[in-house]
């Protein structure tokens, strides 16, 4: 078993469903960032068998409507002072904007530019959310 | 209140404010002549993006007879658009020159987009891609309440391309506000009720079947459909399906006596001409409706029906 050591400050974000912490990796952009950034992958879980987790050496606040999109079964726990000051259970945003992209081939949105596109959760089951203009059905990302 | 309102989907409006565009169509066509002015000086910009022969004329048609004005275009290729200008653009120009736009595009979503460009000019979708058809459902709406006395506790059934077609899902989604009303689909299997209507439906309200002959008499309306070829990417998937279901005399013979059959045309196999005699058939009467609907609907939006 690798060890990652103790966060001083920042942020952890555990319970990842094993196979979703590069998702969430690239959609915070992490990659941008100049902070310590550790991305653990398939470590054995006594909960979910397996589970990804991420964890942010940082001070900066991040948009948490994306992570609820990637998996809403997550945890963020903020950290300060090597201590855990908050923990957060993510759900499914009821509203999108601007994060998603229609999926439906003949929506005016695939050929214009249209910004801040609105999405509304219409089955939370299957993680679907309704265009605000054709009203077809799409995820944010494909499940399997 | 209507005026500097957008039409997008019927959704759009309460059943009230649908009522009262019913009651002011019924008042036009009791009197035309008392109608024929209220649009003096107002121009409505015509934006059809596809061919379209009936929307396109009887939106015109119902200005004209307004007393208003028309400009527009019918052919893309003949406007900025084969420019590469964006539909924002277009729309915040025309409103410079325009008092309300009705367009017709290929892609869905098109109008709610361009609403959103559109400060005071109301917008009026008349079709956008196979997603919505809200000038149709208001003309079915009159139809209905012309033949049947009101839109409340029919059995309707809705044949044909349930997939693609624009005008059922706008009335499919209308009708179902009213009270009592139960819908059979009647679809090939390719071309079924696409999920995101039936999921706004009760489903205790509906059915779903292939089979016309099996439900046909125990329907107060027959809303029958045309398969569009333009929808298809296969030709020979289009081919495979356009002759499903073929409306004849002999199937006409086990439908009720007081069933009305409705289609928004244009027709291509779908009914067979040998039914246009039978007094049931309503289909032309329903186009005829659909200018006076739309006459009500433009007085409406530009609020102008009291200066008659």
């Amino acid at each position: 078993m690798i060890n990652v050591s103790k966060l001083k400050k920042g942020i952890i974000i555990d319970h990842i469903e094993a196979g979703h912490g590069f998702e969430i990796y690239k959609e915070l952009h992490l990659n941008d960032i100049d902070d310590v950034v550790v991305l653990l992958k398939n470590i054995p879980s006594k909960k979910m068998k397996q589970k990804d987790l991420i964890k942010i050496e940082t001070d900066l606040q991040i948009d948490m409507t994306v992570l609820g999109l990637i998996d809403p079964n997550v945890t963020i726990n903020f950290v300060k002072n090597g201590e855990l000051c908050k923990k957060i259970s993510l759900t499914l945003p009821k509203v999108v904007n601007g994060i998603m992209t229609c999926k439906n081939p003949r929506c005016i949105t695939q050929y214009e530019d249209v910004k801040d596109i609105r999405f509304y959760l219409v089955n939370e089951e299957k993680k679907q959310y309704r265009c605000e203009y054709c009203d077809a059905y799409t995820t944010f990302i494909d499940e399997e | 209140m209507l005026k500097g309102r957008h039409l997008i989907e019927p959704g759009d409006f309460q059943l009230d404010e649908i009522e009262s565009i019913m009651q002011l169509a019924d008042n036009i066509i009791a009197d035309p002549e008392g109608y024929s002015l209220v649009c003096k000086g107002k121009l409505l910009a015509s934006l059809f993006y596809e061919p379209s022969t009936r929307t396109r004329f009887s939106f015109e048609a119902a200005m004209l007879r307004l007393g208003g004005e028309i400009i527009g275009f019918d052919d893309p290729n003949n406007s900025s658009v084969s420019k590469g200008e964006s539909l924002g653009d277009t729309i915040r120009t025309i409103e410079c020159y325009s008092d309300i736009a009705v367009i017709r595009h290929p892609r869905e979503g098109t109008a709610r987009l361009v609403s959103k460009f559109a400060n005071e000019m109301p917008i009026i979708n008349a079709g956008d891609g196979g997603h919505e058809h809200p000038t149709q459902t208001l003309t079915d709406l009159l139809t209905i309440r012309k033949f049947k006395g009101g839109c409340d506790n029919h059995v309707v059934g809705v044949c044909g391309d349930l997939l693609f077609g624009r005008t059922i899902h706008s009335l499919v989604k209308t009708l179902s506000r009213y009270q009592g009303v139960k819908f059979v689909f009647i679809s090939p299997k390719e071309l079924k009720m696409p999920a995101h209507i039936l999921h706004q439906l009760d489903p205790k309200t509906y059915t779903e079947t292939t089979s016309l002959d099996e439900v046909i008499g125990n329907l107060d309306i027959l809303y029958m459909s045309r398969v569009q070829r333009e929808r298809f990417v296969s030709e020979e998937e289009y081919l495979r399906l356009k002759n499903y279901y073929i409306l004849d005399k002999k199937k006409m013979k086990s439908a009720k006596e007081e069933m009305i059959v409705m289609h928004p045309l244009p027709r291509v196999n779908e009914i067979a001409t040998e039914v246009d005699e039978d007094p049931r058939a309503v289909y032309f009467a329903q186009a005829k409706y659909g200018m006076y609907v739309r006459m009500a609907l433009i007085a409406k939006l530009l609020g102008v029906e009291d200066k008659k």
